[in-house]
């Protein structure tokens, strides 16, 4: 096929119009100033360019984000795994080690069935799949919006029972970020289990 | 203690080379960093990016506006691997980054880059042939960069070497003609013979193709300026040292986006590091002799009205006024390498025959008819 080239004027075969023109759209983009919608709700008040700052600036995390898994508390405070190792047994990578408390069976509190010795998340070897989150009768463990994960050695992404208690913390994020309907209580012990029995016809 | 160095000065002049060798080193060494981390703030800002604002003094918290990052820069490549790959032609190879930038550094040899410090003229080599010493200086930069894509036995450097060297004989004529109207004007031998002031010693003994005679020449105002009279020569003049330097629209040696990175695709560390720092030594010397020849050098016209002494627009009598001419250069070479940058993200890469079309078609005739119309001109007056 013949394509037929545009036939060029004089002025424009001599460049400058288009020079002009390169001139005027850099300089057009070099002074604007405007942010990207992306960032507009968060950002909004100062002028930058479309560049996230990444560490002052982060991306709203959606909903149901599986970030790092963590331990959370019940809304009194109280450690909620039960050590019954189900995430440990189901864990792809093998990130997760539990030492269970054994005979005597220490617990931290009055009335208290049974809790880890030590609960070990190697970070470093979660794939973020969320079956621990899934299998977790207690509701103890979820995968929340956590997503930098940093450490100076390999030993600082050990995560151990105290680290992920207090990151996982009593605050209703696992709740809210795993909420299906919007509404934002307390994380309650057996309460989506018991929503589910209720649902069923021969419940009493 | 004084009077002893101006003794050693005096019995080794050897030394004041020396020494201005050094200083213009350690002036031109952080301007290549900083014409580095100026394309990319440039380009950053042009693409609506922020471009490199982290790193700032080490050690500290205190971010500058990111100006440690050629630091940085420099540190990673020192860094790096120096990686050989196998099957180069070894001493090629090694020769070929440093062949490519030495002549950007022995450029500003004959580059009036101030007027006088104390009895000292403000130049490393005051040559008579400076503009033709230059010429045959920056032309072998080229070498390097054919070198390089020889010695890489490897396609796409070897494919950025064929355009380099296809591209210096198409450019390099049609530089050289465009230069010869300014010198048609400025060596006229009437004008200097009745100097006076600071410029008569300034002049002592400086032959017509010497480029202070240049820089004497525009001192008057600003419409002696060589881009108001020879307004086809600077524009020719501008593209070629854009093909000179390599920078886009004529980047073909390099050209990452078709050959990889072109003649220095096999480079790595340090010696990468040399071809890029000679390209911006190449850019700056471009700029300055731009400066040199079209814009009036280290004068800055600012009228009778501004400056009746002539300040800015005489050699310095102090050493306040030295450095101030000094800064007024550094500031108009600045401002060329901000237009070669902003350039660089305006216009598409040209083939290598329509730069060949250009160079031999377009601005060989126009130089030439402007070497005409110049002596005609010239003639008429006289």
């Amino acid at each position: 096929m013949k394509v037929e080239r545009a036939k060029l004027t004089w002025l424009e075969r001599l460049y400058i119009p288009s020079i002009l023109n390169g001139f005027k759209v850099t300089l057009r983009h070099f002074f604007s100033w405007k942010r990207s919608e992306v960032y507009a709700e968060k950002q909004s008040g100062y002028a930058a360019k479309l560049t996230m700052q990444y560490p002052e600036e982060k991306w709203p995390v959606p909903n149901g984000y599986r970030g790092a898994p963590y331990l959370v508390k019940d809304e009194d405070k109280n450690t909620k795994c039960v050590s019954c190792q189900l995430c440990e047994f189901v864990c792809p990578p093998k990130a997760i080690r539990i030492t269970p408390p054994g005979q005597s069976g220490e617990v931290d509190r009055e009335g208290a069935e049974k809790m880890p010795k030590e609960f070990d998340i190697n970070m470093l070897r979660c794939i973020y799949c969320g079956f621990c989150q899934e299998v977790c009768p207690e509701e103890a463990i979820y995968l929340l919006k956590d997503y930098a994960i940093t450490g100076e050695k390999r030993e600082d992404l050990i995560y151990n029972k105290e680290k992920l208690l207090s990151l996982g913390g009593k605050d209703k994020r696992a709740y809210d970020h795993h909420s299906q309907d919007g509404v934002t209580e307390g994380i309650k012990k057996w309460e989506k289990k018991t929503k589910e029995a209720k649902a069923q016809p021969e419940f009493h | 203690m004084l009077s002893f160095v101006t003794e050693i000065f005096v019995n080794y002049p050897w030394l004041i080379v020396l020494v201005k060798v050094l200083g213009v080193f350690a002036v031109i060494m952080p301007m290549v960093a900083y014409s580095v981390m100026a394309e990319r703030r440039i380009s950053a800002l042009i693409q609506d990016r922020i471009g490199p604002n982290r790193v700032g003094i080490p050690f500290t918290k205190v971010k500058i506006l990111g100006l440690g990052q050629p630091l940085a820069d420099g540190l990673k490549s020192f860094l790096k691997e120096d990686f050989t790959p196998a099957y180069v032609k070894r001493i090629f190879f090694w020769m070929a980054p440093a062949v490519s930038m030495i002549p950007s550094f022995v450029v500003f040899a004959v580059i009036p880059f101030g007027s006088f410090m104390g009895a000292q003229k403000m130049v490393i080599a005051d040559l008579n042939v400076g503009i033709l010493f230059t010429f045959g200086i920056v032309s072998l930069g080229v070498y390097g960069i054919v070198l390089a894509g020889y010695a890489s036995n490897s396609k796409y450097p070897f494919l950025g070497g064929i355009r380099s060297s296809a591209q210096m004989i198409s450019y390099e004529i049609a530089m050289g003609m465009a230069v010869v109207p300014v010198f048609m004007l400025a060596a006229d031998s009437a004008w200097q013979s009745n100097l006076t002031g600071t410029w008569k010693d300034y002049l002592d003994g400086v032959g017509l193709l010497n480029l202070s005679s240049v820089v004497a020449y525009q001192s008057d105002s600003l419409f002696s300026w060589m881009v108001f009279k020879q307004p086809i020569a600077f524009c020719i003049f501008l593209i070629a040292i854009f093909a000179e330097t390599n920078r886009l629209p004529f980047d073909m040696p390099e050209s990452e986006t078709e050959l990889v990175a072109g003649y220095n695709t096999e480079y790595s560390s340090m010696r990468f590091a040399l071809f890029f720092m000679g390209e911006y030594a190449a850019m700056i010397a471009g700029s300055a002799l731009m400066v040199v020849l079209f814009c009036g050098g280290w004068t800055l016209p600012l009228g009778v009205t501004l400056d009746p002494n002539g300040y800015f627009s005489t050699p310095a009598s102090s050493v306040i006024q030295g450095v101030l001419h000094m800064l007024v250069f550094i500031a108009k070479i600045a401002v060329f390498l901000v237009l070669m940058i902003w350039v660089r993200w305006m216009l598409p890469r040209f083939r290598y025959d329509q730069l060949m079309n250009i160079g031999w078609k377009r601005f060989l005739p126009v130089s030439l008819a402007n070497i005409i119309l110049t002596a005609v001109v010239l003639w008429i007056i006289a």
